[in-house]
């Protein structure tokens, strides 16, 4: 009679579930399975797997009410932010399945101008927005800091650069560290190829598109961290997130290259990746605000993280 | 007898006969609708930019500056560079080498060619990236050093750490050394016997037996040497990138320079648009030139074998 009854309960919990999803069918049959299998210790078995099935349903449940969600979020605009905004579309859809992110890559102004005219929900700019884009009512949401640590060889004396010492360096106006207090030694610029990320960010914030005179151009942050740290007076720029003791990392205008730094905006050299909206985000149509709530959260951090970037707090 | 054999009775035979013959003829095609593919593939997305950029400016400008504002894409000096390069790891490479075949193959005692033999047989083996880790590591401290004691008063030279030119020429020649060798010396031992012995009956010496004998004689595989050798070093990628510092500049031995292969190794990761298709371009410039050097360098050499005849 128990043994009937035990059945019973995980037949019925089969059926029930069965019409919840697919995968779920599958996992509960299977351990509807295993139940019968060993009808001796039936009791504690189904016991367990009623735990486990409405566990399953109340999780079910609570997805089936959010992935409700449906519809599109149409982002565009910076390039330098192809890698995350391409991560963070791939990542959502695979959470929302009716939702599409669909994002383009035309530069930063492109992008605000067309959030601006209402093209597209989020305009991706990787830079802070201008008064004038404020005042015509684009909002400002920072979801990302992208940092980059300027390194030499372990031996270099010079601690410290300025922006401009930094600039003259890049540029090939000063080539030899003994103008900059250090030892008398050729400077080699080492730098990361055309296209790269890192490269552009380098250039638009030290304001010398196209300008540098590279003596390296290394197609990856590891062979650009080879380089540096085997080549006496070479120096080079490299995200945070890779700096090891191989290299000698320079303060820049005094200030250290940490997490804090950046946050509180001493370090010169990074930029906010801001995903402006036309309007506050609450204002935004409920999948969009949605993405921005998912990328708030711990999983979003982790993905920010995971592409290179410093999280907003 | 041997009925369990292919050999057994003529209707089994003319079967297997006629079914090899087919599996050759299609394992020949697999070879050419490769070669086609890649060579219709290759024109396909190497000519739109061509086009777009216009033949002049791409072939023949020097400036290359795919991202900026106003973009440009001049590989002129990609274009020199690979040539320079070549031609100069050929001019080091080569002599070695086949002086190397001609010690294996003539005048080494058995037990230096036990050593020598296994030793060219393992750098034809290394892969190129460790060639390239080696210049790195070992080939660039020693060239900084070089470059900074000749550019010791020069104020207008940029310092590369090494990674210029001669580097990328260096390892370049080291890695054509194996090719050279082994085909060189199949080609020395191919020449008979009886061509030496008569040479040194009368009364040539031995060093003059090799010279003006064995070599001449096996002037054709030599040449194929060459031309697997200039293919070998024109196809490079890995090796030079690590060494060659891989900024667009004219190809003088301390500069830091950028190559064909290089080109498109280092930015194909990156590349949007019409910045690609002109590196697919790169792609096409290479794939003819690798054509060209093979078509003229055989035509040389069948018309070397048709004069000797």
């Amino acid at each position: 009679m128990k043994k009937l009854s035990c059945l019973l309960l995980a037949g019925i919990l089969t059926f029930g579930l069965a019409a919840c999803g697919n995968s779920a069918a599958e996992t509960t049959t299977a351990s509807s399975q295993a139940a019968e299998a060993t009808t001796a210790e039936s009791t504690a078995a189904a016991e367990t797997t009623a735990a486990e099935t409405t566990a399953a349903e109340s999780s079910e449940a609570a997805e089936a009410e959010v992935t409700d969600l449906s519809g599109s979020v149409t982002m565009s605009g910076s390039t330098s932010m192809e890698k995350l905004a391409n991560a963070a579309a791939e990542s959502f859809m695979a959470k929302y399945p009716d939702v599409t992110v669909t994002a383009e890559f035309t530069g930063s102004s492109a992008g605000i101008e067309a959030v601006q005219a209402g093209s597209v929900d989020i305009g991706n700019a990787s830079r802070a927005l201008k008064d004038s884009e404020k005042e015509a009512g684009i909002v400002e949401n920072i979801v990302a800091i992208d940092g980059i640590a300027v390194v030499t060889d372990p031996a270099n004396t010079v601690a410290d650069l300025t922006k401009d010492q930094l600039v003259s360096i890049y540029t090939g106006e000063t080539n030899n560290w003994s103008e900059l207090g250090g030892a008398d030694q050729p400077i080699v610029v080492v730098g990361r190829e055309a296209g790269s990320g890192t490269r552009s960010a380098f250039e638009e914030i030290l304001e010398v598109e196209d300008a540098c005179a590279y003596a390296n151009e290394l197609d990856s942050t590891g062979a650009v961290m080879a380089k540096v740290a085997s080549t006496p007076g070479a120096i080079g720029y490299v995200s945070l997130d890779v700096i090891d003791d191989t290299v000698s990392v320079k303060t820049l205008d005094g200030v250290e290259p940490t997490e804090e730094n950046i946050k509180a905006g001493n370090y010169f050299l990074s930029r906010p990746f801001v995903m402006a909206t036309n309007g506050e985000i609450s204002e935004q149509r409920p999948e969009v605000q949605e993405f921005f709530n998912w990328l708030q959260s711990d999983e979003g951090k982790e993905l920010v993280k995971t592409v290179g970037l410093i999280t907003v707090d | 007898m041997q009925k369990n054999t292919i050999l057994g009775g003529k209707k089994a035979r003319s079967a297997v006969e006629r079914s090899a013959e087919v599996i050759f003829t299609i394992c020949a095609f697999f070879a050419v609708l490769a070669v086609f593919s890649i060579t219709i593939y290759m024109f396909v997305n190497g000519l739109p930019a061509l086009g777009q950029v216009g033949v002049l400016e791409l072939l023949f400008g020097t400036v290359w500056k795919p991202t900026a504002a106003d973009p440009s894409y001049g590989i002129l000096y990609i274009i020199l560079t690979s040539i320079v390069g070549t031609s100069l790891a050929i001019i080091l490479g080569v002599p070695i080498g086949v002086l190397t075949a001609i010690f294996l193959a003539e005048t080494a005692p058995k037990k230096v060619s036990a050593v020598i033999r296994p030793a060219v047989e393992l750098l034809a083996g290394i892969p190129s990236v460790i060639y390239g880790l080696l210049g790195i590591l070992i080939l660039c401290p020693l060239m900084y050093e070089l470059e900074q004691f000749i550019f010791k008063n020069s104020e207008t030279h940029q310092y590369t750490g090494g990674a210029n030119l001669i580097s990328a020429v260096l390892v370049l020649a080291i890695m054509i050394l194996p090719t050279v060798i082994n085909i060189s010396e199949s080609a020395l031992r191919a020449v008979p016997q009886n061509l030496r012995a008569a040479s040194l009956a009368m009364g040539a010496s031995k060093i003059q037996t090799i010279f003006k004998v064995v070599l001449p004689a096996a002037k054709s595989g030599i040449v194929t040497a060459v031309v697997l050798g200039v293919g070998r070093a024109i196809g490079e990628a890995m090796a030079i990138s690590l060494v060659s510092g891989s900024s667009v500049n004219a190809p003088l031995p301390f500069n830091s320079v950028r190559f064909l292969t290089t080109a498109i190794v280092s930015e194909m990761g990156y590349a949007a648009d019409l910045h690609r298709q002109v590196l697919f371009t790169i792609g096409l410039v290479l794939f003819v030139f690798i054509m060209v050097i093979n078509l003229v360098l055989t035509r040389i050499l069948k018309g070397g074998s048709a004069r000797e005849k």
